[in-house]
């Protein structure tokens, strides 16, 4: 799979100096990076390295103690959750966020939530307005249902699908926000090859026809060399390297921290 | 000031019964994450059978046995047919679950020994001791030393002793605990049958102040607001919430009830451990909760 | 056999997010419904009306309220009786004291009141969560009917705080009667039915199910903590309230504030316990089998009649109560709703077995 030549847009989120203290516990220390418009940057690292906690800086999940982060022009200290959800942020998580007591259909509904505008009076009665809404956006979600090729689980509760299904819907909640940055975190792991691939191609193909722009953690080397045009390197809550895959791949810091060199 | 000192001192010492009754609270939710709002039946069915058995005629001592041994059979039936069937449900699940037993153990107590009130003496002497110009209750001050006496036993039980160990390493975590071989099914017998022992010496000192009625069970709806401000796992904390509660419950219906019609003490405590949730989530000595996404 | 969905295939949306999608549910639903509002006034006596069916569906409408709370937003309240009161007392004030209103107004400004006070106490589970909440909702329990019984304005300074309801006329036709007043509770349990599960079924009702389970991933797609929670204390208060002034005029017609004490507020989260959390039919069926129990058993132990004293009777259903609490808890978490699908899926396959 190589990665067509997308054409890079201006600076979408700037990250500058952030650090992130957990009590005692230092998750980020003083980590600066740049992603591009419609590009896909992955952050790679060894475990523990702060990887899910600069995405959940990203979107608000934590608050930094230090540091700036600017997304589409706007420069704050710190974002709020609901915030990033609407200026256009969607995430997965690492372990899965879906709403457990809901069917596949109904957890991809709730990433529609941010643009139905109808009030519980108006649905209270459900004819008329609410129901024209429901309709519509239920189109727009079979549309993801299709893309992702899961019409056949849409009644399924959640909590009943195996691993990799429930990671396809939880991508599925995601992208029904149409968001413009994407937050996937270890969007394939646990899964085999052949779902690999097909994780791939929906990013890829999220990518190339939306033009979103996507940042994910991976483990997988091979795909993160495939498909990323930047990647960015933690270790221990700091950055080690950033750059274009080949760059980043000769590095030496980051073949030590791989392979165990000498700290 | 002599009479706001008498209020305080009658409230703080009512407080060290509170406490007596978060205590249990206490002891089984470190051991096992479960609320037991089941504690207040508990107490109530211990004063009951303790008070029933010595009125037909038992011998002080041989009752207090008896009951003790009702109490540890409770335990018992408890982690058999209701905890053991519920492990690994959520929180909220097993919180309901001991509102069922709540129900269950009041019912039963009031079939098996009848709904009369019970006076009940203990034989600690009523008539008030005047210090310094102010009256304390001696019967108050022998039933905080009896429940500080209690407190010191236990303490000694969780740091000292090979099962105490064995409890704090439950309370922790589970699974661990299972990994060294620590019989967790058996632990929380004794930990549910220690509540029952504790809630047998709540009642008996609660039974004897206010007579064994039903409304004991309430004192135990007392106890959350003193698990509020003392937070869940925290034996000390359970202590001094209990003096918070019970000092301003009594200043507040001696100082404010007037102005507003008073009876206050039913709704005051919760008021007080709501306010002071909106301004500490976890309670004033709970541990704060970081959430990992 | 009957019960097969064979060639019932949709063909839009519309219809797949039908309520009753299945064809057969259709027609049981409106059947029973012909059944309630048509056959049953005619048949049934009045023990039946006033005593068991008019509570059962206001209790009902109260179990649906604090579903709305606690079973569909995740928000635990052990104080839903007192919004009840709150409502009983506010519709009897409104009617009191503006008498130019009609009945139905008084109603929804009771059920207004209610919601008000609502979004007081619910205030606090923007940082309270769990059992914390718990606690302040019995704050609110506790301190709403210490109010009502001690300030005398409440129920206009009548003798031990008991508020007598006017007799209800509305479009000048008096309900009077059980069947009347059996139909008009009817009418407006049915309509707030429908009402709450067209909510639940649109995008409030989802997002109230994104909280209870996982409200950081919540929050994350855009789903406004304080908004969300406060709507679903409004409109759960809402509910409890217009039942609380329901139970006052049309089942008791005098009604103290210690009606809607901590027991009652236990008994309703026990009907949705034993209903189904989480589930409009299960606040039917919950509400039914806790009204029905104590009738039964006190027709059980009528056969040994006289061995067994009246009061051990309700101490003996205390104990059953509690102990079928625990036992749908071990057994069937979801419910007498759960157990009804269970059964429905059964029946697709009858008479195979699998």
């Amino acid at each position: 799979m190589v990665s067509t030549g997308r054409k890079k847009g201006e600076t979408l989120l700037k990250v500058e100096n952030v650090s992130l203290r957990f009590g005692g516990v230092k998750a980020l220390t003083n980590i600066s990076l740049e992603v591009k418009q419609h590009e896909i940057a992955a952050i790679i690292g060894p475990n523990g390295a702060g990887k899910s906690s600069m995405l959940n800086v990203i979107n608000g999940v934590y608050h930094p103690q230090e540091g700036k982060i600017t997304y589409k022009g706007q420069t704050r200290s710190k974002m709020r959750a609901d915030e990033a959800a609407r200026q256009g942020i969607a995430r997965t998580f690492q372990n899965i966020a879906l709403f457990k007591g809901m069917s596949v259909l109904d957890n991809i509904m709730t990433g529609r939530n941010l643009k139905m505008k109808t009030n519980f009076l108006q649905q209270a009665i459900y004819w008329g307005a609410a129901q024209r809404e429901e309709i519509e956006h239920r189109h727009k979600v079979e549309e993801i249902i299709d893309f992702l090729r899961i019409e056949s689980i849409r009644k399924t509760p959640v909590g009943r699908l195996p691993y990799g299904l429930q990671k396809r819907v939880e991508l599925g909640r995601a992208l029904a926000a149409e968001p413009e940055m994407l937050l996937l975190d270890e969007p394939m792991a646990g899964m085999n090859v052949e779902e690999k691939e097909d994780m791939c191609r929906f990013i890829l193909d999220v990518n190339d026809e939306f033009g979103t722009t996507i940042v994910l953690i991976e483990h997988d080397m091979g795909v993160v060399m495939d498909i990323s045009d930047t990647v960015v390197v933690l270790d221990y809550g700091r950055r080690i390297a950033m750059g274009p895959p080949s760059e980043v791949r000769a590095n030496q810091e980051v073949i030590d921290a791989y392979l165990g060199g000498a700290h | 000031m002599d009479f706001f000192f008498e209020v305080l001192i009658g409230g703080l010492l009512a407080g060290v019964m509170y406490s007596l009754v978060a205590l249990g609270f206490v002891l089984i939710y470190k051991a096992s994450g479960v609320l037991n709002f089941a504690q207040g039946a508990m107490v109530f069915f211990a004063a009951l059978t303790f008070v029933s058995l010595l009125e037909k005629g038992l011998n002080f001592w041989a009752v207090l046995v008896l009951t003790l041994g009702f109490m540890v059979l409770m335990a018992y039936s408890i982690q058999k047919l209701v905890l053991d069937k519920l492990v690994n449900q959520p929180q909220i699940t097993l919180f309901m679950a001991t509102i069922g037993l709540a129900f269950f153990i009041e019912g039963f107590a009031q079939t098996l020994w009848g709904t009369e009130v019970h006076g009940l003496d203990l034989g600690i002497p009523d008539e008030p001791f005047i210090v310094a110009g102010m009256y304390i209750s001696q019967f108050d001050i022998i039933a905080a030393l009896l429940a500080g006496v209690l407190v010191a036993a236990l303490a000694v039980f969780f740091n000292k002793t090979r099962i105490g160990r064995a409890l704090r390493a439950v309370a922790d975590d589970h699974q661990a605990a299972l990994t060294v071989g620590i019989p967790l099914q058996q632990i929380w017998v004794i930990v549910w049958a220690v509540a029952g022992v504790v809630a047998l010496v709540a009642g008996l000192l609660w039974g004897s102040r206010l007579g064994v009625q039903f409304s004991l069970t309430l004192i135990a709806l007392k106890a959350l607001p003193v698990l509020i401000l003392g937070g869940f796992t925290s034996v000390p904390g359970a202590i001094v919430g209990g003096l918070i509660i019970g000092g301003s419950e009594k200043l507040a219906e001696v100082y404010i009830g007037p102005y507003v019609g008073g009876a206050i003490e039913d709704w005051f405590p919760y008021m007080l451990a709501m306010l002071i949730l909106l301004i500490r989530p976890e309670g004033l000595f709970g541990e704060k909760h970081i959430e990992r996404v | 056999m009957l019960y097969r969905e064979c060639g019932q295939f949709k063909s839009s949306y519309k219809s797949d997010s039908s309520i009753f999608p299945i064809l057969q549910d259709k027609i049981g639903i409106l059947s029973l419904l012909a059944v309630a509002f048509f056959v049953v006034p005619v048949f049934a006596n009045e023990y039946w009306l006033g005593s068991i069916l008019i509570p059962f569906l206001i209790l009902s409408l109260a179990a649906i309220g604090l579903n709305i709370l606690t079973g569909y937003a995740g928000q635990l309240s052990l104080g839903s009786a007192a919004f009840m009161a709150v409502g009983a007392f506010a519709a009897y004030n409104f009617a009191l004291r503006m008498p130019g209103l009609p009945l139905i107004v008084d109603f929804i400004l009771a059920g207004l009141t209610a919601a008000g006070v609502g979004i007081l106490f619910g205030l606090p589970s923007l940082r309270i969560k769990g059992f914390y909440l718990a606690v302040a909702t019995l704050a609110a329990q506790f301190f709403i009917i210490w109010a009502l019984t001690r300030f005398g304005w409440f129920s206009n300074y009548s003798a031990s705080g008991i508020i007598t309801a006017p007799p209800i006329i509305i479009f000048g036709y008096e309900f009077s009667s059980a069947a009347s007043r059996y139909l008009l509770t009817l009418s407006i349990v049915s309509v707030f039915a429908l009402a709450a599960t067209n909510i639940i079924r649109s995008s409030v009702g989802r997002s109230w199910m994104a909280i209870r389970d996982m409200d950081i991933a919540a929050e994350v797609i855009g789903i406004k903590m304080l908004n969300t929670k406060l709507l679903a204390f409004a409109i759960s208060s809402f509910f409890c309230g217009v039942a609380g002034a329901l139970w006052a005029f049309l089942y008791l017609g005098t009604v103290d504030a210690q009606a809607f004490d901590l027991a009652r507020s236990f008994e309703i989260l026990f009907m949705i316990i034993i209903g189904g959390v989480g589930s409009i039919l299960g606040s039917f069926l919950g509400a039914a089998f806790i009204i029905l129990l104590p009738i039964l058993l006190n027709v059980f132990f009528s056969l040994f009649s006289g061995a067994v004293h009246a009061d051990t009777i309700s101490h003996i259903e205390v104990m059953i109560f509690g102990a079928l609490i625990i036992f749908f808890l071990i057994v069937e978490p979801h419910g007498l709703a759960r157990l009804w699908q269970i059964a429905k899926e059964k029946l697709r396959l009858w008479p195979f077995p699998h």
